[in-house]
């Protein structure tokens, strides 16, 4: 398969079709990933980066394995934030990039937008690994994942998408993953993170957790950052997990068989309840991991590809 | 300082005086820079140089009342030198210059010499605002009496509101006593602060920091009523929602001394064009939704809005190319001011002569300015174009030196073929 762009900067753009092909190709890459080969050859001679201008763990890492069990060279730049608050060395750094003759290029960005413009600049595929509060569309398709290896399907099912929406590009690419693919898609939480017109994408919104999650195939928990009591959104971390974080009482609305997702890392006790996050029965939040490495091979090939059709 | 100009003919143009009304094919004659004869049929002076304008219109040189030219301070984005030629081929021949440059204009030696820089060009009058407040800082009001006796047009903190309503008081009581306008920005800061679009569906999508376009009708609000409390005038500028527009127009059915204007990106453009994070888009105020953009023509039509203005704002690639919301926000707006406002001409929205006016008597009325007529004994300042004569919009082709048009690709019709200042022509 082939994607209708050189990059992938967001689900926005994406058309169903693509997603499943994606979906599909990672499944292929799960079974691999699970009988402990590799294919070294898919993307011999190519160059990844990582380039990181905010702190992340799982995610650069999940890249670089990605990568690496393709047979990449991976490099990983993290740029300390201190010396990037000005954009100038964004496009500087573009012009880096494009010196090394890099293929791939990863990059997370606390501004939205800011990979598309790297896009602008570089000779390189653009992934987006998260930018501000726009879009992580690697996560979704990774979620997207996950939720079909474990109900089948995406189409017709509910999920309740609960905590700091207004903040998050994780909401914000599940949602329009999720509805292309026809899911119901709710997000609930305190009016304060709930985002202007977030209904016009085929959100319901919903402000009572327990209403929000009767009878929901899917529970995604989202991570609060803590700058959101500073800045005043929400009084307090008691007052929070009192009213939006999911704990098994909240859980117990939900269809008996709702899966508990989070896209990590998590603040146990403040959005998610350490008894739901380690139930194995409902969490899938370590398949959702495992499910990142394949999602990532998937679009790390399907980009190489795509890059090649347009050489 | 400058030569007297040739005589000049100019023949066979369609003659529109917005003041007057005045609209008929014929002659226009300039000499000593003076608009000595217009009508049909005039005879040819010896030595005049003649101008053949058939199928075009001639109307008095452009007004724009709201303009940053990036001098003093900001020579990087324009000087008053680039930004001559940028007026000039869209037919401006006057501008008001907004005072939050570096140093800001908030000192009577500073309007004068802004003025005189703008007279020294040959090309352009420029009409300094003076501070609303020192250093344009918010805190203490300025010395309007000292000010505006150097000249000073009105009173503003440019793209900055005057935030606390005690001040805005102060500001309104004290200026009423030189029979002086406050321009306000007007955008409640404390909603306004660190947004990077109107607050909605789109800045949603795009995961930006929103301003809720209410921002716009509490500060008018809030204003108008200041304006009843101290009796003081209120000009707000770059005015972009219905709902400000509405009170605004209320505000002046009760006989207020309220006015206010609008930039074409407000009636020519609406939020969807920020789509791929496009910074030149990026505005102050943000643009809005298609509704608002509607209630803007609306208020064009019908009167509401008493000037259309270039709202320039000057800014080069490095304060623009940065992720959306690091970016600067501002637009050029000499070179496309009269092109993008005939676009409400020809699509039936305007008259011609209404449009006009909106460019040229009705800001120099409420601004006092000595220009914006076509009249006998008048300093022949003046545009010509050709009105159906079609461009394309272009970054980095633009005359001047800030290219941050938030127009870029917009075909339009309208060339302008001879500017005139003072009967000297500065373009075409």
């Amino acid at each position: 398969m082939r994607l209708p762009t050189r990059h992938l900067l967001g689900i926005e753009g994406l058309h169903p079709r693509d997603i499943s092909a994606l979906l599909d190709l990672a499944e292929s890459y799960v079974l691999l990933n699970r009988s402990g080969k590799t294919r070294r050859d898919v993307l011999r001679g190519r160059t990844l980066i990582n380039l990181f201008f905010e702190d992340s763990t799982r995610t650069r890492t999940s890249f670089e394995l990605a990568g690496k069990r393709l047979g990449a060279d991976v490099i990983n730049m993290s740029v300390s934030t201190s010396s990037v608050s000005k954009g100038e060395t964004l496009l500087d750094t573009a012009a880096t990039l494009n010196a090394m003759n890099c293929d791939l290029l990863v990059v997370r960005h606390k501004a939205s937008g800011a990979p598309a413009l790297l896009a602008q600049k570089v000779d390189a595929a653009v992934i987006n690994a998260g930018d501000g509060m726009h879009e992580h569309p690697t996560q979704a398709l990774l979620d997207a994942l996950t939720i079909r290896r474990n109900k089948g399907t995406l189409a017709g099912l509910t999920v309740a998408i609960c905590g700091d929406i207004a903040h998050s590009r994780v909401a914000r690419s599940n949602l329009l993953l999720l509805t292309a693919m026809g899911s119901r898609v709710r997000v609930v939480g305190p009016p304060t993170l709930i985002p202007a017109g977030i209904d016009q994408f085929g959100a319901s919104v919903f402000h009572d957790m327990r209403e929000g999650l009767r009878d929901a195939d899917i529970v995604m928990a989202l991570r609060l950052q803590t700058e959101r009591m500073s800045a005043g959104l929400i009084p307090s971390a008691r007052e929070f997990f009192t009213f939006y974080g999911l704990d098994a009482a909240k859980l117990a609305v939900a269809k008996p068989d709702a899966l508990v997702m989070h896209p990590g890392p998590m603040n146990r006790g403040v959005e998610i309840d350490s008894q739901v996050a380690d139930d194995a029965a409902r969490s899938v939040i370590r398949e959702q991991v495992e499910m990142g490495v394949a999602i990532r091979m998937a679009v790390l090939d399907v980009l190489a590809r795509t890059a090649l059709a347009h050489a | 300082m400058h030569d007297t100009p040739p005589d000049t003919l100019i023949r066979g143009a369609r003659i529109v005086d917005p003041a007057t009304g005045h609209d008929a094919v014929g002659d226009l004659l300039v000499r000593d820079g003076i608009i000595a004869d217009f009508g049909a049929g005039l005879g040819r002076p010896d030595g005049a140089v003649i101008v053949d304008a058939a199928e075009q219109i001639l109307c008095p040189g452009l007004v724009d009342a709201r303009a940053s030219l990036g001098e003093p301070g900001y020579e990087y984005r324009e000087t008053i030198a680039t930004a001559a030629e940028a007026a000039n081929a869209a037919g401006i021949t006057t501008i008001a210059v907004l005072p939050d440059n570096i140093p800001a204009t908030d000192d009577p030696a500073l309007v004068r010499a802004l003025a005189g820089a703008g007279a020294a060009t040959g090309r352009l009058t420029i009409a300094p605002y003076g501070a609303a407040t020192r250093g344009c800082k918010g805190e203490m009001i300025a010395e309007y009496g000292l000010l505006r006796a150097a000249g000073a047009v009105a009173f503003s903190d440019g793209a900055r509101a005057i935030g606390p309503a005690g001040l805005m008081r102060r500001a309104l009581s004290y200026a009423r006593g030189f029979g002086a306008m406050i321009v306000q920005h007007p955008e409640e800061p404390s909603l306004a602060a660190g947004g990077a679009a109107t607050a909605g569906a789109r800045a949603t999508l795009m995961g930006l920091p929103g301003i809720p376009a209410c921002a716009e009708a509490m500060m008018v609000a809030r204003d108008i009523r200041l304006a009843e409390l101290t009796g003081g005038a209120v000009h707000f500028a770059h005015v972009s929602t219905g709902e400000a527009l509405d009170l605004i127009r209320g505000a002046k059915r009760r006989g207020l001394a309220i006015t206010c204007d609008t930039a074409p990106p407000y009636f020519d453009l609406n939020e969807n064009a920020i789509g791929d994070f496009r910074t030149y888009a990026k505005l102050s105020p943000p643009l809005r939704s298609e509704a608002d953009r509607l209630a803007v023509c609306a208020a064009l039509a019908d009167g509401t809005i008493d000037a259309v203005v270039s709202d320039h704002q000057p800014r080069d690639a490095d304060d623009k190319r940065l992720p959306f919301a690091e970016a600067a926000p501002g637009g050029a707006g000499l070179a496309t001011l009269l092109a993008v406002t005939l676009a409400q001409v020809q699509s039936g929205g305007l008259g011609l002569i209404a449009a006009l006016s909106l460019l040229t008597d009705r800001p120099a009325r409420l601004f006092g300015l000595d220009a914006g007529r076509i009249a006998r004994g008048e300093a022949a300042d003046l545009c010509l174009f050709a009105p159906e004569r079609p461009w394309r919009i272009e970054a980095g082709a633009l005359p001047g030196k800030a290219q941050n048009t938030p127009f870029d690709g917009r075909p339009v019709e309208g060339v302008v073929t001879g500017t005139w200042k003072a009967g000297r022509r500065v373009h075409g």
